[in-house]
């Protein structure tokens, strides 16, 4: 062992208001004590202690207290390597900001917005009132009795709770999800893709689409070394890939796209990205997001095709990841299914490429992001591998039911001749009529400020302009060891309480500056927002030119 | 070189056509096994897929014995939890005369601390706020004032979510060093599994069947001593109330255990989510969190403890709602934080999961309207729950080759049954575990759907199966009854 005893002191060092600190350590015939207080040298290397010895060594010694079982140095590498931006270090700083005005701390302004994450009620949007309705029916039956509520409401909810085990929202659902509502869906599913067919036993319901998506990479990861599975994803990135890949090890394939181009795929660059990636990996998946997050872009049909394609001659496992499917606002575009463009290209494609599907509550005109319901179709998955797949997700016993019972009012929602339908469908226009409006205001006035360029969001609910900024901050920012963008986020935050992500939460190519943005705010206060950020952009400017 | 080779085949020879086949998937998964779902539970969804046809079978219904799902079984849910939920999820509901003041109030204050107001928003990684502070009041009565902070509390998605999680940081090391887990035998499929799946690697200590399921401290020396010839054995795991076993804990015993992790430098996680549900005379539920502070600071400074709950047990039996909670002792502050940021990438519990534990912890007072409601709800499912446990033991008991430990908590019998040398060898010829073999052929022939005692391990050459004590009083007496007439049926038929 080439650990000196001060080393081990060091890590012996206390956490503060624990009797840690009194820790004798001994090592050979050395003895180092430590108190409360004393300060520790925190840089110094982990000891390497082998396994098993440990312990032992440490009784043996006489020594009555020993090392934390569980620190930075013991702790499982790979969740280390996990980052997500979304809930990162702005996100903290933002909610301490929040309480410092609670308890009355003066600041350049009075309230945070949080317009670093697509939280739709959190942000003012109304949930649709027949879902509301039915799952209050649900959780409560009593209500079923009560005039007040609309006939197919009481039919969806009675038909939700027969479904259940003992009639009861509370009872474990089979893992897979309740069959019913698997068959709502496969329906669903059918009317979307013009009739294509759907099987239930394809659906699996999640907790939310994060779930299933971790899921299928689970089942993707294996080998070792230059054997080992590579996942190609998009730069940027939803940063749930990227944190699921490090947290199974997994090998990250980075393909970007073009930002000159509205953020469209390039098949050059998947070629490009994937035949790199060869020389040290096995690369096994292909993970799309359509609509974009955070780029907001819509894919067209033939990009699709060509993507089929692709993952067709390379042998990839596709992964369509359509949360934001309804989120569509640009004039032209339109939100084309892989599943659907895959059975279009014909048996030789729709019968061999696999693929894998995701969608929410969380996103669209519901936001219902709090109660985690999702789900999955699989497309043409090794039914040995799908029987291992039900296996696994019944170790999680089942998603949540509430959860469920919510897909299942958005796949199957009130039609034309029934009471909610008027109301239902005023509801969810007036939310994506709102969005459409807030996505190309939030384009328009940012491509105002000089040194911001905004793509258009034609999908989904955020923009991810680039930011130019000038040596100077790079400069400083890099001092401090902060990302440049994080250094400008951190100072808007600080200056306007806006709370936006900083691009490289996302990755972006070198060089280059973002920031993420949902454009979810209320029409009001999004103009405010947009007004504060130009504001602020231009004074950064001055201050570092 | 290999890999070379491995490209060059892909590229020339005519494969099977998958990216993702059993052959190339995660080895690790293929490892996984869920008995409590497993096939016997498949077998049975299909047996009542064929009633439904119409096909004839001795039986009417399908009988799920196999799991603790309590509302499956015919319990109601707690009123005031249902009322709470309903208003929180439709609003316009709290202009509604009908509920009462004390449900508006819990609803009111749960939708404030909600963004938006809307148990739709998202809710910080680590739970709600103010549901925190409403679990850490409720740890600090249970252990008589021992303080609880909220900041060491994590909301989850299910007790089994929190357990995974805490497992995932644990694992670390490769060969020799790969962290080892101690779980009992017989254990909950959920550790095997996760352990499996994470790659860690098993450590069995045996319960003493003899001695209604204690922890025997010289076994859990015992296997922590043969581990440690290949792994490091970094956590000790306990299930207190027991499941399967329905053991209960004494204190002694706990604190032995407590002693033995600090000595032997292991992480504790306490699986607790039966806390409510015990029935013998003279046994308590004494929490880990409690005797771990009352062995004063040498202990209570020092251990690092993870303790569990849920709301799909006690009385509430709410599984579909996904809620729990875990409260972290002792954790360095750096994993703490990497605990937080782990859990966010997942974004949040489910808000519904995590009201509902809010009034678990919160429930109505004296004084308030719903009071005397509640607790007639609360009592009647507990003492239904010890008069069927007791009965359970009973009847078992009662039949040759059936012999049965008292439930003195949880909701399982786990009793061991003798099966002739026939039996054995006939379930061995068709490949089958002999209880496994048992347990498929009182499906057939009652409806009766247990899980065989080998998903959550068994000594060697003995044989259980796992039985809820949840059917309706007079549906748990027939089907005792059933049971007692198969096995009778069985042992002679292998005679």
């Amino acid at each position: 062992m080439n650990t000196h005893p001060e080393q081990w002191a060091a890590i012996y060092a206390a956490a503060p208001g624990s009797s840690w600190g009194f820790c004798a350590l001994l090592k050979g015939t050395s003895v180092v004590v430590l108190k409360v207080g004393e300060s520790a040298v925190h840089s110094l290397p982990p000891p390497t202690i082998p396994a098993g010895i440990h312990g032992d060594t440490m009784t043996e010694n006489g020594c009555e207290y020993r090392d934390r079982v569980l620190t930075m140095d013991t702790m499982n590498p790979n969740v280390k390597r996990v980052e997500y931006a979304v809930r990162g270090p702005i996100v903290q700083r933002a909610v301490q900001i929040e309480r410092e005005l609670k308890m009355g701390i003066k600041k350049p302004f009075t309230e945070v917005i949080k317009a670093n994450i697509g939280d739709c009620h959190a942000m003012g949007q109304k949930p649709i009132t027949f879902f509301r309705q039915v799952l209050a029916l649900c959780s409560y039956p009593d209500l079923l009795e009560d005039s007040k509520f609309p006939e197919d409401a009481k039919s969806r909810a009675r038909r939700i709770l027969q479904a259940c085990g003992g009639g009861s929202l509370g009872a474990y659902s089979t893992s897979q999800g309740i069959e019913m509502i698997r068959q709502d869906i496969a329906r669903y599913i059918e009317q979307r893709d013009g009739g294509i067919t759907c099987d239930p036993d394809n659906i699996y319901l999640s907790t939310g689409a994060s779930d299933a998506i971790v899921t299928m990479l689970k089942l993707l990861v294996s080998g070792e070394g230059m054997s080992r599975t590579g996942v190609m994803i998009s730069i940027p990135q939803y940063p749930l890939y990227s944190a699921a890949l490090a947290d199974l090890g997994a090998v990250q394939i980075s393909y970007y796209l073009d930002e000159d181009n509205c953020w469209s795929l390039d098949i050059s660059e998947l070629r490009h990205a994937l035949q790199e990636a060869k020389k040290h990996c096995s690369p096994r998946a292909l993970c799309i997001i359509n609509p974009g997050n955070p780029t907001g872009q819509v894919q067209s049909r033939q990009c699709i095709e060509d993507v089929i394609r692709f993952a067709a001659a390379e042998k990839l496992f596709l992964m369509a990841d359509e949360v934001y499917q309804d989120n569509v606002y640009a004039d032209g575009c339109k939100f084309h299914s892989f599943k659907k463009v895959l059975f279009e290209m014909g048996l030789e494609y729709s019968e061999k490429v696999e693929l894998a599907s995701f969608h929410s509550t969380s996103k669209c005109y519901m936001g219902e992001c709090g109660f985690r319901g999702g789900y999955m179709e699989v497309v043409n998955l090794d039914p040995e591998v799908k029987v291992q797949l039900t296996k696994l997700v019944s170790v999680r016993l089942c998603p949540p039911v509430p959860g469920q019972a919510l897909l299942d009012v958005v796949v199957n929602p009130p039609q034309p001749d029934e009471p909610s339908y008027d109301t239902f469908i005023k509801e969810r226009t007036d939310t994506l009529a709102t969005l459409a409006e807030k996505a190309s205001m939030t384009q328009e006035i940012l491509n105002q400020v000089p040194g911001i360029k905004c793509n258009p969001v034609q999908g989904a609910m955020y923009t991810f302009p680039r930011i130019h900024l000038p040596p100077k901050a790079i400069l400083e920012a890099k001092e401090k060891g902060q990302v440049p963008d994080m250094f400008y986020c951190m100072k808007l935050l600080e200056e306007t309480g806006i709370c936006l992500v900083p691009g490289s939460g996302f990755g972006q190519r070198d060089g280059t500056y973002h920031f993420r943005m949902t454009i979810l705010p209320p029409k009001e206060k999004l103009k405010i927002v947009l007004a504060k950020i130009k504001e602020f952009h231009q004074h950064f400017m001055e201050q570092y030119s | 070189a290999s890999h070379e080779i491995l490209n060059y085949m892909m590229h020339t020879l005519p494969l099977r056509g998958k990216v993702l086949t059993v052959d190339t998937m995660n080895a690790n998964v293929k490892k996984v096994d869920y008995a409590v779902r497993g096939p016997i539970v498949q077998r049975a969804v299909q047996i009542e897929k064929e009633l439904k046809e119409g096909v004839k079978k001795p039986f009417e219904e399908v009988i799920k014995a196999n799991i603790g799902d309590a509302h499956a079984m015919g319990q109601r849910p707690i009123t005031f939890f249902r009322q709470v939920m309903a208003l929180c999820t439709y609003p316009q509901l709290l202009d509604d005369n009908k509920f009462p003041e004390d449900a508006k109030n819990r609803a009111r204050r749960i939708l404030q601390s909600c963004g938006g107001n809307s148990i739709g928003a998202y809710t910080t990684s680590q739970g709600i706020d103010c549901v925190r502070h409403d679990v850490a009041n409720y740890i600090q009565r249970r252990d008589g004032g021992i303080p609880s902070d909220p900041d060491n509390i994590y909301l989850t998605t299910g007790a089994s979510d929190g357990i995974v999680t805490i497992l995932k940081l644990l694992t670390a090391g490769e060969g020799r060093t790969r962290t080892g887990v101690m779980i009992s035998i017989p254990q909950y499929p959920l550790y095997s599994a996760s352990i499996a799946e994470l790659g860690a690697v098993q450590i069995n200590y045996y319960l003493n069947e003899e001695k209604c399921w204690s922890l025997d401290i010289s076994e859990l020396q015992r296997s922590l001593h043969a581990a440690r010839e290949h792994c490091n054995p970094r956590v000790l795991c306990i299930i207190n109330p027991g499941n399967p076993t329905g053991q209960v804990q004494s204190r002694q015993c706990i604190e032995d255990v407590i002693r033995f992790a600090a000595k032997e430098n292991l992480f504790l996680m306490a699986d607790e989510v039966y806390q409510d549900n015990v029935y013998a005379e003279g046994c308590e539920f004494h929490s880990f969190k409690k005797v771990l502070f009352e062995m004063g600071p040498e202990y209570s400074s020092k251990v690092e403890l993870a303790s569990f709950h849920s709301t799909s047990k006690c009385y509430m039996g709410e599984c579909g709602f996904r809620g729990g909670y875990m409260e972290v002792i002792n954790m360095d502050p750096e994993v703490k934080a990497q605990l937080t940021k782990l859990v966010s990438v997942r974004l949040c519990p489910p808000a519904p999961g995590q009201a509902l534990m809010d009034l678990v912890v919160n429930s109505p007072q004296p004084g308030e309207p719903s009071y005397q409601t509640f607790m007639k709800e609360r009592t009647a499912v507990l003492s239904a729950l010890a008069e069927k446990a007791k009965l359970t033991e009973e009847i078992l008991n009662t039949v040759p080759g059936i012999s049965c430990n008292p439930v003195q908590g949880a909701m399982y019998s786990f009793p061991r049954i003798t099966l002739p040398e026939r039996a054995i060898n006939e379930a061995k010829a068709k490949g089958q575990a002999p209880d496994m073999f048992y347990c498929m052929k009182l499906l057939e022939e009652t409806g009766i759907c247990l899980v065989p005692g080998s998903g959550f391990g068994q000594r060697e050459g003995t044989y259980h199966f796992r039985m809820t004590i949840l059917p309706p009083t007079d549906k748990l007496k027939i089907m005792l009854n059933k049971l007692k007439e198969f096995h009778q049926k069985f042992t002679q038929q292998y005679s």
